[in-house]
């Protein structure tokens, strides 16, 4: 069966089609819309996208899988993303990545059994004054320790939980 | 003399709520766009070409010279406020942007009303989602009050703003290539010329600034052209955000007028280096500026000052190195940076930072070769110069300067066949 948005996200397309100066410049914020409501980016989902914006599919593909925050594959409900570049590095990221490695029983580019987290290591997340930072989602975790990670991933245990 | 620290731009600090719009009101916000209202828009241009006030992006273009680019046609015309902040060692428009954000408003409404601007956007990295959202409402607050959309202050000049999200590209920060991802393109860049003043987003006259340029125009309005020009160096204007990282005690964002002493810096507000080690190397500017070594740190943080000690003042935020770091390890991760941020349109960049971050691994491993570092130069020259945009030069310069000045370093590795920093160290 072909994908549908649901009513929300084709009340924020529509606003986001009135905004712009052409259908293509909203590709990037409707693929974030279309990855919120289905999860990731599958081949139907961007079909979808380019049916819905009237794109030739391969340019909704050649976009998408251009940028690195489009999740082609499934990925855990908390998707904690370690910075490794220099600054975190020199505070000791190294040490934080290890600890989720361990804590998580995964490493970088996997997902833990449940489905609950995914662990990736990225670039630079414009926090070197508080290295290392972390982001889980949406959310900065900055100036992480080893006993900090441990605290936030029983944290996020148990929200699960609740 | 020692430059003492400032706060015009990091006023948030100890002014509450200026986040909220009453608060900034309460501070005299909105009074610079008021001034701007009263001059000629080539008035407010002319006001910011006197206060020199260089983009502060890492460039360092004029922004008032940029302006004046901008071709007075019929039709369509925009600006861009490069938010994709992202460069490994910079971490200061995150925080005008969530602690300031009307600050950026009015910069912006002001560069508009001057260059004759009808539509502008805000590119935000993605990873900005949650500032993104508050910034959002800051806009809907400002329009609420007349200070955007529609017939502004009654004066019946019309300019908005739209928050685009990039989705995890360094590579969009470069002026054309955050053009095309707002188009909703891959961010690859484009040949120059045409410049983006003549032929930016649309195929439409565009203006792309730095967001700590747009809250400077705020600011030179406020004070004056002429001031602002004195608080930095003849030539070079104003005040700037400066940023601590890596083996520093005191690391954070900083604020002094342009012309500040780097060693005073780290020593004085930075407090030295971590634990008292010794200090190895200071990346003066973001990842792509050259380090330099602890005798060479004695400059002013200027564009020019930077230059003179072989590097560049890029974003003004500096990573500190200490003992026992190991040079082949910060080597890598920044090669790895370049090789994974390439954009894979100049052969060039995309091979050539590849396999720079290839071999410094094996070196880091043990597993190099001797003639292995000559191979990393030579990469390095075919790399630097060759490419449609910079960030093949941004990849080259730092790795030639760490080959070159720490190469024992580099040596060590391979004639001993292993990391010589021992694992707890590093």
């Amino acid at each position: 069966m072909e994908r549908v948005f649901s009513k929300e996200s084709e009340a924020k397309i529509e606003k986001l089609l009135n905004s712009y100066p052409d259908r293509q410049a909203c590709l990037l914020p409707v693929l974030y819309i279309a990855q919120d409501e289905f999860g990731c980016l599958t081949g139907d989902v961007m079909a979808l996208v380019a049916r819905r914006l009237e794109l030739p599919p391969e340019r909704v593909a050649n976009t998408a899988t251009f940028y690195t925050m489009y999740d082609k594959q499934p990925v855990g409900k908390y998707h904690v993303q370690v910075c490794v570049n220099v600054p975190c590095f020199l505070r000791g990221s190294d040490r934080v990545l290890h600890a989720l490695e361990k804590e998580l029983n995964i490493g970088p580019g996997e997902t833990t059994e449940d489905g609950l987290f995914t662990l990736s290591t990225v670039q630079c997340l414009a926090s070197c004054g508080t290295a290392p930072t972390i982001q889980v989602n949406d959310a900065f975790h900055e100036a992480m320790s080893v006993d900090k990670v441990h605290e936030l991933i029983k944290q996020l245990r148990e929200e699960q939980e609740e | 003399m020692s430059v003492e620290q400032t706060n015009y731009l990091l006023r948030w600090r100890d002014k509450e709520d200026l986040c909220r719009l009453d608060a900034y009101r309460a501070h005299g916000g909105f009074r610079s766009l008021r001034k701007a209202f009263s001059m000629k828009p080539e008035e407010v241009v002319e006001e910011v070409k006197k206060a020199n006030v260089k983009g502060r992006g890492g460039a360092g273009f004029p922004a008032g010279v940029k302006w004046s680019f901008v071709p007075q046609t019929d039709g369509p015309r925009y600006l861009c406020i490069n938010a994709d902040e992202g460069e490994p060692g910079t971490f200061k428009d995150r925080y005008l942007l969530s602690d300031d954000p009307f600050r950026v408003i009015e910069g912006a409404v002001i560069a508009g009303y001057a260059v004759g601007l009808t539509h502008g956007y805000v590119y935000m990295r993605g990873e900005f989602g949650f500032i993104a959202k508050e910034f959002d409402k800051a806009l809907d607050d400002a329009r609420k009050a007349g200070y955007l959309g529609k017939n502004i202050m009654g004066t019946g000049y019309s300019f908005d703003l739209t928050v685009h999200l990039g989705a995890g590209a360094y590579i969009c920060g470069e002026e054309t290539a955050l053009i095309e991802s707002i188009e909703g393109k891959p961010g690859r860049p484009r040949l120059k010329p045409p410049f983006p003043a003549v032929e930016g987003v649309f195929a439409k006259p565009t203006v792309v600034n730095n967001v700590e340029t747009i809250a400077c125009v705020a600011l030179i309005l406020e004070i004056g052209g002429d001031k602002f020009h004195e608080l930095g160096v003849e030539g070079d204007g104003g005040v700037k955000l400066f940023g601590l990282s890596g083996h520093v005690k005191n690391p954070g964002v900083y604020e002094f007028p342009v012309g500040k002493n780097l060693k005073e810096f780290i020593y004085e507000e930075g407090g030295g280096i971590l634990d008292d080690r010794p200090l190895k190397g200071v990346i003066p500017g973001g990842s792509s500026t050259p380090i330099l070594l602890p005798d060479e740190i004695d400059v002013p943080m200027t564009f020019a000052g930077l230059q003179a000690a072989g590097s560049m003042l890029g974003t003004g935020c500096a990573t500190i190195i200490a003992e026992p770091t190991c040079i082949v390890q910060v080597s890598y991760r920044i090669a790895a940076f370049y090789a994974h941020e390439s954009c894979g349109q100049c052969t060039p960049c995309r091979e050539g930072c590849s396999w720079m971050a290839a071999i410094i691994k094996q070196i880091e491993q043990g597993i190099g070769r001797e003639e292995d570092i000559d191979l990393i130069l030579s990469i390095c020259d075919q790399i630097q110069g060759r490419t449609i945009c910079p960030l093949g030069d941004a990849a080259a310069m730092p790795i030639r300067a760490l080959v070159t000045k720490f190469r024992s370093e580099f040596e060590q590795h391979v004639r001993s066949g292993r990391c010589p920093t021992p694992e707890t160290l590093r």
